[in-house]
């Protein structure tokens, strides 16, 4: 049977970083830990960089619109080790910034720019953060619910 | 009425037997409606029957119009197979110029003839025909392989015949 080394992963984080709040959510296979915004660089560095975590793969990157507040996801696999976690954290929708975290892991930055692009997430710090899935010069993020669709171009 | 001497009668003969008369412009029609060289241009789901009708079982070479052509240079037949976004739209909008005139366009499916399910959306074109003029719509969601096929000979009795729909297709505006 595998051990389950995630809780004890982060028990061991939040005595590094006393401000995460940690969620076991092993129901769904995945231990979730939140941090705050100011704090989300030096935790994913310290997951990337430091034993006994070294998360060396980026799943996922993306971002929720919730009505108060976007909550951006980072989604860590150690393929050296096999343990799993997801990171949260929560910015304003007026200020969404974040810093990127390309020079951890370069595949964020294809994740990066589609957040930016889809929800109005601003890396800062990111290489080339442009549009990537829609057009230039598209207005607006399409999968933010206030997003409201444009009139239907009339020429035929 | 004057007598012909079988020597003149027989010339008549082969005369009739050995000569068509017509018009170049008919040539013209008959020839480029039974070689079509479609355009590979497979955008979403449509393109799987595309292939489809281009393969074994629906069998589009008894028509003349398999030769699918990865280049727009040699192609004349631009078959929009599938959703269009706008990210796409310019893309395809050059590979139309691209190809030599005369060219044709078929709008496969729901999606290239009106957005299908996708025309109140941020990223859809609701219709190749605003990017592009159409000639034929091919209805579905997806269109069977014989309904492309349809559509292609609809198309070639419209090259063969421009003037069965003169005045009644409009072209992009
Ligand atoms: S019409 Fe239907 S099958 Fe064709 S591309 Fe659109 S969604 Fe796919």
């Amino acid at each position: 049977m595998a051990v389950n080394i995630e809780p004890v992963l982060v028990r061991y984080l939040v005595g590094l970083f006393p401000s995460l709040a940690a969620a076991d959510r092993a129901g769904d296979g995945l231990t979730v830990v939140t941090a705050p915004p100011e704090e989300i660089y030096a935790v994913l560095k310290t997951l990337r960089h430091e034993e006994p975590f070294s998360m060396d793969t980026l799943g996922d990157l993306t971002a929720v619109d919730y009505p108060d507040r976007l909550e951006v996801v980072y989604h860590l696999y150690s393929a050296a080790c096999g343990h799993k976690l997801a990171v949260k954290t929560s910015v304003a929708k007026g200020a969404a910034a974040l810093p990127t975290v390309t020079g951890l892991w370069p595949a964020a930055e294809f994740a990066e720019r589609e957040t930016y692009d889809l929800l109005g997430v601003t890396f800062t710090g990111h290489p080339n953060l442009t549009r990537i899935l829609l057009p230039e010069g598209f207005e607006g993020h399409p999968l933010r619910k206030d997003y409201s669709l444009p009139p239907r171009p009339a020429t035929r | 009425m004057t007598l012909r001497t079988a020597e003149e009668t027989a010339a008549r003969e082969l005369l009739r037997e050995n000569f068509i008369l017509t018009s170049l412009e008919t040539v013209l029609g008959w020839a480029r409606s039974n070689s079509l060289w479609p355009l590979t241009s497979g955008l979403a789901c449509c393109a799987i029957e595309m292939m489809s009708a281009a393969a074994g079982r629906f069998d589009l070479a008894r028509f003349g119009y398999e030769v699918f052509r990865p280049s727009p240079r040699q192609a004349d037949l631009l078959i929009t197979a599938g959703t269009l976004t706008w990210k796409m739209a310019p893309v395809l909008k050059r590979l139309y110029e691209q190809m030599p005139e005369p060219k044709w366009v078929i709008a496969m499916g729901s999606c290239a003839s009106t957005g299908g399910p996708f025309a109140d959306s941020y990223s859809v074109v609701p219709g190749v025909d605003y990017v592009i003029p159409v000639d034929v719509y091919v209805p579905g969601c997806p269109p069977r392989p014989e309904a492309l096929i349809d559509g292609i000979l609809q198309l070639k009795a419209k090259i063969a015949k421009p003037q069965l729909t003169r005045g009644v297709v409009r072209y992009g505006r």
